[in-house]
């Protein structure tokens, strides 16, 4: 067996030499190759699976480039650029996809995405990255046991319960406390969000942390710093390439979030730079809109380019991410 | 008392600062299910639970949403529990870790993970119900749409593939889990790879197959995102029988009771039930699949 092979356990390639006699081996044989043939052919599922995702949205959204009735609606160039929506009119950014003149401008929902998942951000990063310190480098084991799955139960509850928790509790008591004009904004469905990827940060930079090589902290401890001197200045920093790929996936995570959104963000296309007024972001559009299109109507194709630009949005993402995360664990040689 | 050292007064307050944030995440988690529970409660009867709702979404109970999240997650399962642990024992048994096509799949795994729900359910109406069901239509019903519409099948197999993932990282680690020596065993006394496969392996990596199922059927019982306009119906007359009828959803009750009631104080109960009911469900399906994991783990080292 190569050495190469890392998880090592997979069943020796060749089978030692077995007599003719003995009974049923022709049988046998043939079936060990077909299954392995089947197996081999369902596993492209996976494959298939992201491809088809992605030929069919774009599929669907391909006539915003190519068909003429829908030009008649929206163009590129009129989801990008501002227009003057009325004669003499200056121009503006606008999404009001039903309405006499139909207005296609993406601006109000990129803007309203990024600012949504930045609060988000800003709230859930410094909290889990904080938490899996302590996780890593202070916390007794037994309060370590407890605190992990409690956050794999905190990754558990369904969107839909931190929306509703977000719209029925949160945006009162922000209202309350804050006097918001708008009772649903971008502040509290980013709140929202990051209760959804805190748990993604926590796990990625625990991972992060725990796997900075042990002398690291030896050598700090032997210098005469404190534990706390050895976590912030030593430990921390070593695991930054880890930490910053936890912030990529939470960063794509909370971009592609729906229900909560959805249901606390007011759902207002207003092009602001404001985080208390409402927002309406890409999935939160499609999620709210899709239920009332004409099928392979402008709007139709309009929504399913948004979700073909989160598709590639977020698989970049994932991907750098990802790409962080894998070099890490090569580089200590554990296995996960 | 004796006087703390500046090395220990450090430690202790950098300690608690970090804990205190690990205690903000806790306390979160323990506010919102005491804010459910403490309103939930006292809507939870035999009747709220088995029977159909009444006067406008305002009185009688939500069986209909709870049977329509069960039969989806049910269809949800079959389809993908073949796939996911045919495709993690390619992967783990079969494939050598370096070759292109495990990369791929494995690659593929990975980006399915992050692929947001909303584009599942973008997918599931491009897919399923518009190139699958339109096409299907058009060869056996004459035109008459029955398959290319909302459908309680499409929705499953849309989640199917959303949980696919799940099901593969939990396999991949019920077989890593199965040591190597009974592999060889099998083999030295003459099996196939096959039969060492289907008669020691996988036996003995059931339990870890199950956690996946477990962790996927509470990620599919709460995803609402996909199913939103993939078969989801905020009301029905009838149970869902066949698989191109629409179903009531407790995920999609509650989007539509919190966002579009008329009458918010009204229908507030019902709706603090479903999500205590939605809740629960998930939350002891991830419970379960948890202390199963852990069991599972402690054993093999």
């Amino acid at each position: 067996m190569p050495a190469t092979r890392e998880s090592g356990i997979g069943i020796a390639a060749r089978p030692a030499p077995r007599p003719r006699s003995s009974p049923g081996y022709a049988r046998r044989r043939a079936v060990d190759a077909v299954a392995r043939w089947i197996i081999a052919a369902i596993a492209t599922a996976a494959i298939a699976a992201v491809a088809l995702i992605f030929l069919f949205v774009a599929k669907e959204a391909l006539p915003v480039f190519t068909s003429p009735e829908v030009h008649e609606e929206v163009t590129i160039e009129r989801m990008v650029l501002p227009q003057a929506w009325k004669e003499g009119a200056t121009p503006s950014f606008s999404w009001q996809p039903v309405s006499k003149v139909p207005k296609y401008s993406l601006a109000p929902l990129v803007v309203g995405t990024f600012k949504v998942t930045l609060i988000a951000l800003i709230f859930a990063v410094p909290i889990a990255v904080l938490a899996a310190l302590f996780s890593a480098e202070f916390a007794p084991p037994r309060v370590r046991e407890t605190l992990k799955p409690a956050i794999e139960l905190l990754a558990g509850i369904p969107s839909v319960v931190l929306g509703f928790f977000a719209l029925m509790v949160l945006a009162t008591f922000f209202q309350d406390t804050f006097g918001f004009t708008f009772r649903l904004n971008a502040i509290v469905a980013g709140v929202g969000l990051a209760l959804t990827i805190v748990p993604v940060v926590f796990t990625v930079s625990e991972d992060a942390l725990t796997t900075v090589p042990k002398a690291y902290r030896e050598a700090a401890l032997a210098l005469g710093a404190s534990r706390a001197r050895t976590a912030w200045s030593v430990v921390l920093p070593a695991a930054t390439p880890g930490i910053f790929a936890a912030i990529v996936l939470g960063f794509g995570r909370a971009m592609g979030e729906t229900m909560i959104v959805l249901m606390a963000s007011g759902n207002a296309a207003i092009l602001s730079a404001d985080p208390a007024v409402s927002v309406r972001t890409i999935p939160a559009t499609i999620a709210a809109e899709m239920g009332e299109v004409v099928v392979g109507g402008a709007h139709w194709s309009v929504l399913f380019f948004l979700g073909s630009l989160l598709f590639l949005v977020t698989l970049v993402f994932n991907g750098l991410g990802g790409w962080y995360v894998g070099r890490l664990r090569r580089k200590v040689g554990g296995t996960s | 008392m004796t006087r703390l050292t500046p090395h220990q007064r450090a430690n202790f307050a950098f300690g608690a600062f970090s804990g205190s944030a690990a205690l903000v995440i806790v306390a979160v988690l323990a506010f919102i299910v005491w804010d459910v529970l403490s309103l939930g409660l006292p809507q939870m009867s035999w009747e709220f639970v088995s029977a159909p709702p009444r006067d406008g979404m305002t009185a009688g109970g939500i069986f209909p949403a709870i049977f329509g999240t069960v039969l989806l997650v049910l269809i949800m399962t079959a389809a993908v529990i073949p796939v996911g642990v045919v495709t993690a024992v390619f992967l783990f048994e079969y494939a050598r870790p370096d070759a292109f096509f495990a990369r791929a799949v494995r690659s593929a795994v990975y980006n399915l993970a992050g692929v947001p729900s909303i584009v599942f359910g973008l997918f599931g109406v491009g897919f399923f119900i518009q190139f699958v069901g339109g096409n299907l239509d058009r060869l056996f019903s004459d035109g008459r749409v029955v398959w290319g519409q909302p459908a309680i099948l499409w929705a499953a197999l849309t989640l199917a593939v959303l949980t696919l993932p799940v099901v593969i990282v939990a396999t991949e680690e019920a077989l890593r889990a199965v040591p190597r020596e009974h592999r060889e065993a099998a083999l030295a006394l003459g099996s196939t790879r096959f039969e060492a496969l289907w008669r020691v392996v996988l036996p003995q990596a059931v339990p870890g197959i199950l956690t996946g199922a477990i962790l996927a059927v509470a990620r599919g019982a709460g995803e609402t995102a996909p199913i939103l306009f993939t078969g989801a119906a905020y009301f029905l007359p009838h149970l869902p029988t066949s698989g191109h009828d629409q179903f009531m959803h407790l995920g999609y009750h509650v989007y539509v009771l919190a966002t579009q009631s008329p009458d918010i104080e009204a229908t507030k109960p019902i709706l603090y039930g479903t999500v205590l009911v939605l809740l629960l469900v998930t939350v002891i399906l991830n419970l379960v699949a948890i202390g199963l994991r852990s069991r599972l783990r402690k054993r093999r080292s």
